[in-house]
């Protein structure tokens, strides 16, 4: 499985290895290429193929079957081909398709951002940016659901939530007992967990992080500040937990420690799932080592007065005049 | 007269006992198999014959046996498709109910083939009927040595199991049918791989309708070739269609493909005209996924040419002027029905019945449904109908299993051919509400066309 094969997205062609899907091997080329991935979660197994953001157009299957797919493909659950060629965001098809999801996710999402939690860093709020209309055709009445308590630290609120499944699948890797899943089908399914039950684990924090939405908030964040306000470190500690390493991001207002979340990569993603103690009950500066502060992704509302320098994308060629014209960009020194 | 193969014998009295089955020539073909043919002999027959699969998608039988991996040491298995809810297809529980033993037949001779040792039939949760006779039938069978170990004494072994499922539509979906019989939430696997590769427990696994399975029998008994020679063209064999709406005599009835569809509309054999002495509307030829026709396109092509029932002919035009065969399940309009409320109607059943999992077919048939329901009820706007439009466009190829397709199509054909209608229930809000639309130009007849195409 080590040979590497090549594919072609947007025109930019990565050598990756063979078995990756086109998200990845997007995200390895990385920039504006990348699918928006809604349910895909590259730390948790099966997840993906749901959401239908990520979709693209396969143009050329392979070198040695160049038909192209007939219709398009869920990138996160398609395998790369050698001379496979893929377009995204230079495919209207594609972009139109995508805005007909991100419509059809917001219909009954109810759209409460300025008293949500997640608002700032929201999948589905950028998502929604980047490709929604300014007006929703959807004139009926939204699905509603009661907010319900998962253990005493979670709160879930099915309202918000899209069904990408993440915190199942989080769930089944924590737990040994399946206790969290679907209950109900189509648009009046829901997420619940055994007969009012708690997810009664260590690590069931970590629906929190990996929900794209506000769907499933930490309690002991909830209404205390807007994320754009609080400025985030990176920090550790000793856990004694043998699976937790305890690295964290803290996310500071003035000089409290408001919460605690598990690190997360540039593609939204947690590094590490961290234990329940360093993320509810370590909120003091004291029970931390602070190593520095965080990168923020430019995508983010969290990342206003962070300024970073311009970095090219490593598969784009150096090129003196572009260089040149962006001067300026690349003398600023980095500041988080 | 046509030829029948599977309903030959139903009206015998007690066909549903093995005796009386077993002295009309049943489980000639198992003997036939298991005595003298290998299980590739079999899967080639199966190829010769032509025959397609007769769930809905008509991907031919032979081929997904061939494409079935045989890695070593590994179980294979063989599953039988009896969740038939598709509206409008009643073919499978018919068969089931009163000639069970063709169907345990069949299962014996194509389990053989795949050199399956166990498996199963998973029949609907609310064919509870069904499932008691198909276990009486198994023990039947089971009794007199058909079933179990070293049967006629070619030393292969089968068990068949009967596993009812919970009656939901979307388990009739091969990977959600395999989730579920697994004992799981029936969601739609992600393909690939696909069951021929990882199906049932993460083994080789194929997924077959009840009525391929049963049409297996024939064909070994009278060969490949044989059964070729039914039908027409790449349609090849017997069909069984469940007509049902407006007609004179609906029921179950079994066709040679390329019988013309006015012929099986009007002729006294079959379902005998249109009830109450009225006219044709519209039809749906294959179970509510596929796009619904007005009268006229459904007795001919757009160029006047007629239309026969098989599979390449009711498709003929693409979804612009033609339907699909679909799990054959016919049903017939006649010129007091409205299509509206006929397209919320089917709108209300795939939302009830989407599964949940991708986000497309789980909101877009909600909002289709609510879209129709307003038009429906007289408090629609011009721009609905476009929308509608747009909405199962969005739907449609996005989805992870074909009930988004399936639920697009019906309402996207029905704004194709009958968009006057919607248009008269928009402006006759207090009108539509207390009568019909009519029959309109539906039923005009075509005019053979010169040959220069046609829109």
């Amino acid at each position: 499985m080590s040979e590497k094969v090549k594919v072609t997205i947007d025109g930019i062609t990565v050598e990756v290895d063979n078995g990756t899907t086109i998200l990845n091997a997007a995200r390895q080329i990385g920039g504006d290429i990348v699918p928006p991935a809604m349910c895909y979660y590259s730390k948790l197994e099966g997840s993906g193929g749901k959401c239908r953001t990520c979709i693209v157009k396969v143009t050329k299957g392979s070198e040695k079957d160049p038909r192209p797919m007939p219709k398009l493909v869920a990138s996160c659950r398609t395998t790369v081909m050698d001379g496979m060629e893929v377009l995204n965001i230079t495919s209207p098809e594609v972009l139109e398709a995508r805005a007909g999801v991100v419509e059809i996710l917001l219909i009954n999402h109810p759209l409460d951002c300025p008293v949500c939690d997640q608002a700032g860093e929201c999948d589905l709020q950028n998502l929604g940016y980047e490709h929604g209309l300014q007006k929703t055709r959807y004139e009926f009445e939204r699905r509603t659901f009661d907010r319900i308590d998962i253990g005493d630290k979670i709160q879930l609120h099915m309202n918000r939530c899209i069904l990408c499944y993440r915190c199942v699948f989080t769930a089944d890797q924590i737990t040994n007992k399946r206790v969290h899943g679907i209950l109900n089908r189509g648009d009046h399914s829901e997420i619940s967990t055994y007969i009012q039950t708690a997810v009664d684990n260590d690590f069931s924090g970590n629906v929190i992080d990996v929900c794209p939405v506000g769907a499933l908030t930490d309690k002991t964040f909830r209404f205390k500040n807007r994320v754009w306000f609080t400025k985030p470190v990176d920090a550790h500690r000793n856990c004694d937990h043998e699976k937790c390493n305890g690295k964290v991001t803290l996310w500071y207002k003035g000089a409290d420690v408001i919460r605690v979340t598990a690190r997360k990569d540039q593609f939204g993603e947690v590094e590490e799932f961290i234990c329940n103690t360093c993320r509810f009950d370590k909120k003091a500066t004291a029970d931390w080592t602070i190593e520095h502060p965080t990168h923020i992704d430019d995508t983010s509302v969290i990342a206003s007065n962070h300024y970073e320098t311009l970095k090219p994308l490593p598969v784009i060629n150096p090129n003196a005049a572009l260089q040149a014209a962006n001067e300026v960009e690349f003398h600023k020194t980095v500041k988080y | 007269m046509s030829r029948k193969l599977l309903l030959e014998h139903i009206n015998v009295p007690g066909i549903n006992t093995l005796e009386v089955y077993r002295q009309k020539g049943g489980y000639r073909a198992v003997e036939k198999a298991l005595k003298t043919l290998t299980p590739e002999e079999i899967v080639e027959e199966v190829k010769k014959s032509g025959l397609r699969g007769r769930g809905g998608a008509g991907f031919p039988t032979g081929m997904k046996w061939s494409f079935l991996a045989k890695p070593e040491g590994v179980a294979r298995y063989l599953v039988c498709n009896a969740d038939e809810s598709e509206p409008g297809t009643f073919k499978d529980r018919y068969l089931m109910t009163y000639i069970p033993h063709a169907l345990i037949e069949g299962m014996i001779v194509s389990s053989f083939a795949l050199g399956a040792h166990v498996s199963y039939i998973y029949v609907r949760g609310e064919m509870m009927p069904q499932i008691r006779i198909l276990e009486r039938a198994i023990a039947e069978a089971k009794a007199a040595g058909w079933l179990g170990k070293n049967i006629l004494g070619s030393g292969y072994d089968l068990e068949l199991y009967v596993q009812p499922g919970g009656g939901a539509y979307i388990c009739g979906e091969e990977t959600a049918l395999l989730e579920s019989l697994e004992g799981k939430r029936g969601n739609p696997r992600i393909k690939p791989p696909f069951p021929a590769i990882a199906g049932l427990y993460g083994c080789p696994t194929v997924v077959n309708n009840v009525e391929s399975i049963a049409a297996v029998v024939p064909i070994i008994n009278d060969g490949g070739d044989e059964y070729a020679k039914i039908g027409i063209g790449r349609s090849t064999g017997t069909k069984l269609i469940s007509a049902s709406g407006n007609l004179v005599k609906p029921g179950v009835y079994e066709i040679e493909l390329g019988l013309p569809v006015e012929e099986f509309i009007y002729s006294d054999e079959y379902c005998g005209g249109i009830a109450n002495g009225k006219r044709l509307k519209a039809t749906v030829a294959g179970g509510s996924s596929v796009p619904v026709l007005p009268a006229n396109l459904t007795l001919k092509y757009a160029n006047g040419e007629p239309r026969l029932m098989s599979y390449e002919s009711l498709s003929e035009g693409g979804f612009a002027t033609g339907t699909m065969m679909g799990s054959g399940g016919f049903i017939a309009f006649d010129e007091d029905q409205c299509i509206v409320r006929n397209t919320w109607n089917f709108a209300r059943f795939y939302h009830h019945e989407s599964c949940g999992q991708c986000s497309p077919c789980r909101e877009g048939t909600g909002w289709m449904e609510k879209i129709l329901h307003k038009i429906e009820h007289g408090h629609g706007t011009m721009d609905d109908v476009d929308l509608l439009w747009d909405v199962q466009r969005k739907i449609e190829g996005n989805t992870i299993c074909p009930l988004g397709d399936a639920a697009a199509w019906p309402v996207a054909s029905a704004i194709r051919h009958f968009r006057d209608e919607f248009e008269w229930h928009i402006k006759e809000p207090v009108k539509s509400q207390q009568q019909n639309y009519g029959l309109a130009n539906y039923a005009t007849p075509i005019e053979k066309a010169p040959v220069t195409e046609e829109k």
